[in-house]
């Protein structure tokens, strides 16, 4: 038993050392292989001392679970990385649920626990199993919009707080009935309206029902949470479920009393948090505002006749953006959600390196919710080889654009819109946004004039020193590369 | 419509209304073309362009300016041009109807319509046809280009074996289109630039093209409506003529450019400032056909006094008459592009439109000059007062400290301490050694995760995701029981953490390994 414990303590600076390895790309990687090494002392010790039976049930699931698990992170694109990681976030959170439910059927439960220890056991696996079940429902959900199965405008159910609301308290009540009918001797704890409301279940320990109904109450709340949040509302929806996933872990760790599982927890349930909290600070939007959901349009929609080319922006081919390019010393390319949709990175990074070893200063400049997760662009950036050093977050870059001569904004809207910074009654208002506009010229490139997420018109297109660059971002791209290298 | 092409009569007046890589796009709004014989020919553009382009080249100007139901010129027209035009008969061109009243007058009892390019709204939606932008950037490019012609050195320095070469040093006074093209034309031939405006807000415009932003000392705003500059009061004068002194025993060139609209131009240089300029140095008046913004400048000519250059020409974009030329007739394109909505060849003077209302001096005879104040200008937007908090909020500081929030401080403080002394009482002590732990682990977690640099984001949530696979351990407890129910849930959930362990930290792997250097 004390080795457990050691081993479990050795996990957790381990763990705690690979969160600190991001703090650098070079030493990240070293801090990834600490997480393994501490997932793997930890899993050792409780298979080796825990485990008296059942050894090819956990072989089973190890071979089949482990190769599941190398096939997807090895076959997946590096642009389908917001819907794996959505839909890995699930797993945690079913998880959560079903060691909830295994713990409650377990008969050892009630012989172990009596009067307020087995009440407090009881309060901790509904918690566990009502943040486990939002989580895994929202996440498959959040995995949908994501990788474009279901569209990412919000879902408007009309008295949608309503719902939402009725569908808390329901599970929050049936909650309390599990826990006043789960043990047999706290009958004072009973509410009249509930004891006798629902039926023992043969063969299953008593508060079955109400811990049936918990589940289902949490289920479509997770559900139609993330099905009223817009699609690019989702990092902060994917921070917010990263966030869950730890707080679930958290609570079966109080639940099983495993202090390895409550620290791990908290690590992973802050950093989530934390994460939303950039987001949001990002949008300048209020964290319950996001979750509340409603806002948003879908986002990218189809050009339709009313969104062609205005007489007042000045459009640009290929051939002009090349000679702008050439004829720039310092230029900066914004990367929006549109690259990722188009697959453009490596086209940029091949422009990118062109430019470069022409002797003129590329850079990249990353708004904090450019795409669909935090560190979107930084992923999909590096994945083209595109040199760490030279991308650098808004916040260090956004004063540095009247000296840039060119500034390159690819399928990205809302994150340079000046109406964030001049409008007060705009519904960006107060968003940071990088100001490229500052620069000699920016290069706009879209597929249309259609909107952006947030459903407002961009004033930056219709500026002096504006040029729109209509089109499909890769093929564009790849045609200025072409240009340049001719 | 007709749109007709003559021959510009103004002597020396190079260019021409419309250039062959323009035809097209007249041809795509509907309209049929005529040009006089020889009227490009100056300008670069014989005959024989327009005749393969297929557009009528007609010899005689009388019969161009009756059949045709447009006019298109450049310079505004004679008397004799006036006496051939036809009721109801449009002419577009430089008019200049503040200085030029008696042209007006004539045009409007001929009962025409006049479209006058110099009174293009100076808005960002009507830039495409603003030919005062378009000239004076060939002006101030030229401009540099003469100035070099006369100027006894280089402009770039060196240092070769015969010995050092001084750079140049240039001041481009007034920082509009004209001053900033020369600007960049200098930089570009490697003088040392410095320019001077009243207006404060080109000052980042000018830094940026790499030439030195000089101001006097007086805080007066120079900016008026429309973007130009106004009328300064005296102080502002002296102040500005006892800087012009001060440069004028430094530079080599001045570039002047100062004009206030409808006013003559104001002069900055004056005799004895030119006396101080060292021999062989060079001015260029860009403002000489308004008078001039230097005393001695004679319009039209050069001229040297007290051993410098004094540049007066007055037809800088006709120096450059192919490249003018061109960029007029773009102007012009644009222009009857927002004139002609259904592309069919028929124009439609649309006045609750702010550029057409703006462009139109004359409406079948009645004079619309001057058009109401714009509403639009380019000066900046006034920025909005933004008020501490807003910042705050912004920047994600704490909130500052009045009393409201030193109130919910307390509040919040005083629920804390209840709800522990709460669970204090009732909670057995093993739920409290976890909470313990649970509250520590959360503080850790927010140091540490504040670390971590916002490129990892996206690697931060896939290793979090597979650290807390660590509920695996839930599991492996569970799966060692006899009752069926609760190792085949067991089982379950080892598989699907299982997936997480290896997925996640092999797709951390992954994406650490692409972010190189």
């Amino acid at each position: 038993m004390g080795i457990v414990t050691c081993a479990y303590l050795g996990a957790t600076i381990l763990f705690i050392l690979a969160l600190g390895g991001l703090s650098h790309p070079e030493k990240a990687r070293r801090g990834n292989v600490f997480g393994l090494m501490g997932m793997t002392v930890a899993v050792l010790a409780t298979v080796l001392t825990g485990i008296s039976n059942n050894y090819w049930v956990l072989a089973v699931g190890i071979g089949v679970g482990g190769t599941i698990g190398l096939l997807l992170a090895l076959r997946v694109q590096m642009t389908q990385m917001p819907e794996l990681i959505a839909i890995l976030h699930s797993l945690v959170g079913g998880a959560a649920t079903l060691i909830g439910f295994a713990n409650y059927l377990d008969p050892d439960t009630l012989n172990y626990y009596t009067g307020a220890s087995l009440q407090i056991h009881d309060i901790e696996t509904c918690v566990g199993i009502f943040i486990g079940m939002v989580t895994c429902s929202g996440s498959v959900i959040a995995f949908g919009k994501l990788s474009a199965r279901i569209s990412g405008k919000p879902l408007t159910l009309p008295g949608r707080h309503i719902f939402n609301l009725f569908l808390f308290v329901i599970s929050i009540w049936a909650g309390i009935v599990f826990v006043s009918t789960h043990n047999p001797a706290t009958n004072h704890m009973s509410i009249s309206l509930v004891s006798g409301i629902f039926p023992p279940v043969q063969g299953m320990p008593s508060g079955f029902v109400a811990l049936c109904i918990m589940t289902v109450g949490a289920f479509l709340f997770g559900i139609h949470l993330v099905m009223a949040i817009g699609g690019a509302d989702m990092p902060v929806v994917i921070s917010m479920l990263n966030s869950y996933s730890g707080w679930a872990a958290a609570a079966t760790g109080f639940m099983l009393n495993n202090d390895l599982l409550i620290v791990t927890g908290a690590l992973v349930g802050s950093s989530g948090a934390i994460l939303s909290y950039i987001m949001c600070r990002a949008m300048n939007r209020n964290f319950l505002a996001v979750i509340a959901g409603g806002f948003g349009t879908g986002g990218g929609s189809r050009p339709s006749a009313a969104d062609q080319p205005h007489s007042d922006v000045v459009t640009v081919n290929p051939d002009d953006v090349a000679e702008l390019l050439t004829r720039a010393s310092d230029i900066m390319i914004i990367p929006g959600y549109g690259m990722a949709v188009s697959h453009a990175q490596h086209a940029v990074a091949a422009i990118t390196k062109t430019l470069r070893e022409k002797g003129k200063i590329v850079r990249f400049g990353i708004h904090p919710v450019a795409g669909r997760m935090p560190g979107h662009m930084n992923v999909l950036l590096a994945e083209a080889n595109v040199p760490y050093d030279i991308v650098f977050e808004m916040d260090e870059i956004n004063d540095d654009f009247p000296m840039v001569d060119v500034s390159l904004v690819i399928g990205a809207n809302d994150i340079v819109n000046p109406a964030a910074l001049n409008d007060p009654n705009s519904p960006i208002a107060g968003m940071p946004v990088l100001k490229c506009w500052e620069s000699k010229v920016a290069v706009v490139m879209k597929r249309s004039m259609a909107t952006g997420y947030a459903g407002v018109d961009n004033p930056l297109f219709y500026m002096e020193n504006t040029r729109m660059f209509f089109g499909d971002a890769q093929k564009s791209l790849e045609e200025v590369y072409r240009l340049l290298t001719a | 419509m007709k749109i007709g092409v003559p021959k510009e009569l103004y002597a020396g007046e190079r260019r021409v209304a419309l250039t062959p890589d323009t035809i097209e796009h007249f041809r795509k709004l509907g309209f049929t073309l005529a040009i006089e014989s020889a009227a490009g020919t100056a300008a670069g553009f014989p005959d024989e362009k327009y005749v393969t382009a297929n557009i009528e080249v007609m010899s005689s100007a009388g019969a161009l300016w009756q059949s045709c139901d447009i006019i298109m010129k450049v310079r505004p027209p004679t008397m004799d041009e006036i006496r051939l035009m036809h009721v109801g008969q449009m002419l577009i061109s430089f008019i200049w109807p503040a200085q030029n009243k008696e042209i007006m007058e004539s045009l409007a009892a001929r009962k025409v319509t006049v479209l006058a390019m110099d009174s293009v709204p100076r808005i960002s939606r009507a830039q495409k046809c603003d030919a005062l932008s378009s000239m004076s950037n060939v002006s101030g490019y030229r401009a540099v280009v003469e100035a070099a012609g006369y100027f006894g050195r280089f402009f770039t320095g060196q240092i070769t074996a015969a010995g050092k070469i001084p750079p140049c040093k240039v001041l481009v006074i007034g920082a509009g289109v004209a001053g900033l093209a020369a600007i960049g034309a200098a930089r570009g031939m490697g003088a040392i630039v410095r320019a001077f405006d009243a207006r404060k807000e080109v000052k980042e415009q000018v830094q940026s093209l790499g030439a030195e932003f000089i101001e006097v000392e007086n805080k007066e705003e120079g900016t008026g409506v429309g973007g130009y500059a106004k009328t300064m009061s005296n102080e502002f004068i002296e102040a500005e003529m006892t800087l012009f002194r001060k440069q004028a025993q430094e530079v080599d060139i001045i570039i002047t450019t100062a004009l206030v609209p409808g006013k003559p131009a104001p002069k900055l240089i004056l005799a004895d400032m030119v006396e101080k300029l060292r021999d062989g140095s060079v001015i260029v008046d860009l403002a000489s056909e308004q008078g001039g913004n230097c005393e001695l400048t004679e319009p039209g000519k050069v001229i040297v006094r007290y051993g410098v250059t004094i540049i007066g020409y007055t037809d800088f974009p006709s120096r450059l008459a192919p490249q003018s030329s061109s960029l007029y007739a773009t102007n012009l394109r644009h222009l009857l592009t927002e004139l002609t909505p259904l592309k069919d060849g028929v124009i439609k003077l649309d006045m609750t439109d702010e550029v057409i209302r703006g462009v139109t001096v004359i409406k079948d005879g009645s004079v619309t000059w001057p058009p109401p104040a714009p509403k639009l200008t380019l000066a900046p937007p006034v920025k909005p007062a933004v008020n501490s908090e807003h910042v705050a909020k912004i920047h994600g500081k704490a909130a500052s400290a009045d009393k409201g929030s030193w109130v919910k401080l307390a509040l919040a403080t005083l629920i804390a301490a209840a709800a522990l002394t709460g669970i204090g009482y009732a909670a057995p002590s093993a739920f409290l050694m976890h909470l313990t732990v649970f509250v520590l682990a959360i503080f850790v977690g927010y140091m540490v995760i504040w670390n971590v640099t916002p490129a990892l984001h996206t690697p931060l949530m896939s290793v979090t995701n597979a650290i807390s696979s660590i509920i695996i351990i839930g599991a492996l407890i569970q799966v060692s029981t006899s009752v069926q129910l609760v190792w085949i849930l067991a089982a379950i959930a080892i598989t699907i953490t299982f997936i997480n362990i290896t997925g996640g930290f092999s797709v951390t792997w992954r994406m650490l390994k692409m972010f190189r250097k």
